[in-house]
């Protein structure tokens, strides 16, 4: 957990800035090594971001009219007097809360739990097929758990065999099905994070806590989980920004469907830029995207920031 | 005391093996049904095991060039951001200036945004420059979307060379480039194969970027083409399929082998991977 968790820090050993025209030089050119990543980063990260803030206000279309012109926040209006675009919010926050926030997350957390008790081999081998999983390329895992969920896959095999009914479940629960998926692909994350994070809380801690005659559920909510909090929230939020630009697994299992049943706002983006040609609204409904993706980032930053 | 730890850790190996069964299901059904003859969707052992659907798929069009295509497009993605990566994180690791705590806060900012929202303008912008359709194009986007977690591991792991060692080589009259190349990142050989290879295999498993920014088949890398096994026919070949996948995931997962040996844990990378 390096990434997340290392703290902005300044080098402090480096030599004071001083002033001059050859040290302006020389200030120069130590910051050059910074040009060929900043340029990259001004041109396709920085440019398009702009680009979709100016064109969101426009009624731009794929079949490049000649001139686009500005609509002001007539593309919002109509996104959120729009039954598609509703419909997309509504799955996007099912698929957000069901497969980070309480899938991902709580399996994740559970499994870390259950490591530190299992044997080694157990241990070993969970470890090994979860992370399998988590490494399986997007479409691929769409693949798999499209092969899972199908009417003649292995989920109805299984119900079968229990003697329970079966269902087409990409047809009658398709944004659970597609939820599952995530699950499956994503929890590793989790669960590596939660495991670094529970190795190095002090065993003394619980131990004392189980002497009090805490129990081992009242030991996790009252001594771990609150030793652990920075990791949660690191945790929550980056499954959180991960999932809500899931596209290519959805699109392998349902491709937004049955009719918009599955169709998160990613697919409903791509659906209205490219099917619809209109490249305007569907910008717009980035926007909306990117903004609520920013502001998970935001948060993010000072849960880091904190940290110094 | 003993003998309730014995049955906690029978309790939990239950129910991890139970966890790791439901893991392992759509995972078995994928190594099954690319050696088997007559493979459906349900997991089984093979009906009629059969390396045909292996030699059906390594064919040109269908294995060779799309891999091809994926190898060109990630390696060469890989190689931008890598080398701009490590050119950027030597100044933010080793000088202070006031602009260097925004520009790493901006980068952190950067590596958790959305780039799925981003695709559309960036569509709509690569139409504009004439770029759309074109392998460079796409993997210079795609070095881009993966530069700031590169920069920001890339500084990490540079913090972590003593500045002594470097002094040494200045003495000698190594200038800052100099050391960067000859001292620096050979020190940090591990961190820098770490970068390498997650950004390569994030890159490889992208479907996103390069189903947007490239248009004729021949362009396409494994992850768009894999789509062409549910031609227009109804009918797919799901063991030809999953024999296709097979291949495809194989160099993601041994990379991914290689490198968390190398990093001991297997989890420095953390936030890393969801960027």
């Amino acid at each position: 957990m390096s990434a997340p968790t290392t703290t902005v820090r300044l080098d402090k050993r480096s030599a004071p800035r001083g002033g001059g025209g050859a040290r302006r030089r020389t200030a120069v050119a130590r910051w050059l090594p910074l040009g060929p990543a900043t340029a990259l980063l001004l041109l396709f990260l920085a440019g398009p971001i702009v680009y979709c803030v100016v064109i969101a206000f426009t009624d731009t279309q794929l079949s490049g009219q000649e001139s686009a012109s500005f609509v002001g926040l007539e593309n919002f209006r109509r996104a959120f007097a729009d039954e598609g675009f509703r419909n997309a919010v509504w799955l996007t926050l099912v698929f957000t809360v069901l497969s980070s926030i309480l899938g991902q997350n709580v399996l994740g957390l559970g499994l870390a739990v259950l490591m530190r008790r299992a044997s080694r081999p157990v241990r070993s081998l969970t470890g090994a097929v979860v992370v399998t999983a988590w490494v399986v390329p997007e479409v691929v895992a769409g693949f798999l758990l499209y092969a899972f969920f199908r009417e003649e896959g292995t989920l109805n095999a299984i119900t079968a065999f229990l003697g329970l009914p079966g269902q087409n479940w990409l047809f009658t629960l398709p944004i659970l099905a597609v939820s599952f998926a995530n699950v499956w692909r994503g929890t590793a994350f989790s669960m590596l994070v939660y495991s670094a994070a529970l190795s190095e809380v002090p065993d003394e801690l619980r131990e004392s806590a189980q002497l009090d005659g805490a129990g081992p559920v009242r030991r996790l909510w009252f001594v771990t989980l609150p030793l652990i909090r920075r990791a949660i929230g690191t945790n929550l939020l980056l499954n959180t920004l991960q999932t809500l630009s899931v596209f290519g697994l959805i699109w392998a299992m349902t491709r937004g469907g049955p009719g918009n049943r599955s169709q998160t706002l990613p697919l409903y983006m791509y659906e209205q830029a490219f099917r619809n040609s209109l490249i305007g609204y569907g910008t717009a409904v980035a926007l909306v995207l990117l903004l609520v993706g920013g502001l998970f980032a935001a948060v993010y930053l000072r849960l880091l920031r904190e940290e110094v | 005391m003993r003998r309730r730890g014995g049955r906690q850790r029978h309790a939990a190996d239950v129910a991890l093996l139970l966890v790791a069964g439901a893991f392992l299901l759509p995972l078995a059904w994928l190594v099954s049904a690319s050696v088997d003859a007559r493979a459906d969707l349900r997991a089984s052992p093979p009906r009629e095991p059969t390396l045909e659907n292996y030699r059906a798929v390594l064919t040109e069009e269908i294995t060779f060039t799309p891999m091809a295509n994926s190898l060109l497009l990630c390696g060469g993605a890989t190689l931008v951001t890598v080398c701009c990566a490590a050119l950027a994180a030597y100044p933010l690791s080793r000088y202070r200036s006031r602009l260097t705590r925004p520009y790493l806060l901006t980068i952190l900012f950067a590596t958790s945004l959305p780039i799925t929202a981003i695709m559309v303008p960036v569509y709509g912008l690569f139409v504009r420059v004439e770029l759309v359709d074109t392998l460079w194009g796409t993997a210079l986007f795609l070095a881009t979307a993966q530069l700031p977690i590169a920069v920001w591991l890339m500084k990490s792991f540079m913090d972590g060379v003593p500045r002594s060692l470097e002094e040494a080589a200045w003495t000698d009259g190594a200038s800052p480039a100099q050391s960067l190349v000859r001292v620096v990142l050979p020190l940090m050989a591990p961190g820098v194969l770490v970068v390498t290879v997650f950004s390569f295999v994030a890159m490889w498993g992208n479907f996103f970027v390069p189903f947007m920014l490239l248009l004729t088949p021949e362009n396409m890398p494994a992850s768009v083409s894999v789509f062409t096994f549910f031609g227009n026919t109804g009918s797919v070949l799901y063991g030809q399929l999953a024999a296709f996948s097979m291949l495809y995931s194989t160099p993601a997962v041994l990379l991914y082998v290689l490198v968390s040996r190398r990093i001991g844990t297997g989890f420095t990378l953390g936030g890393a991977v969801k960027g």
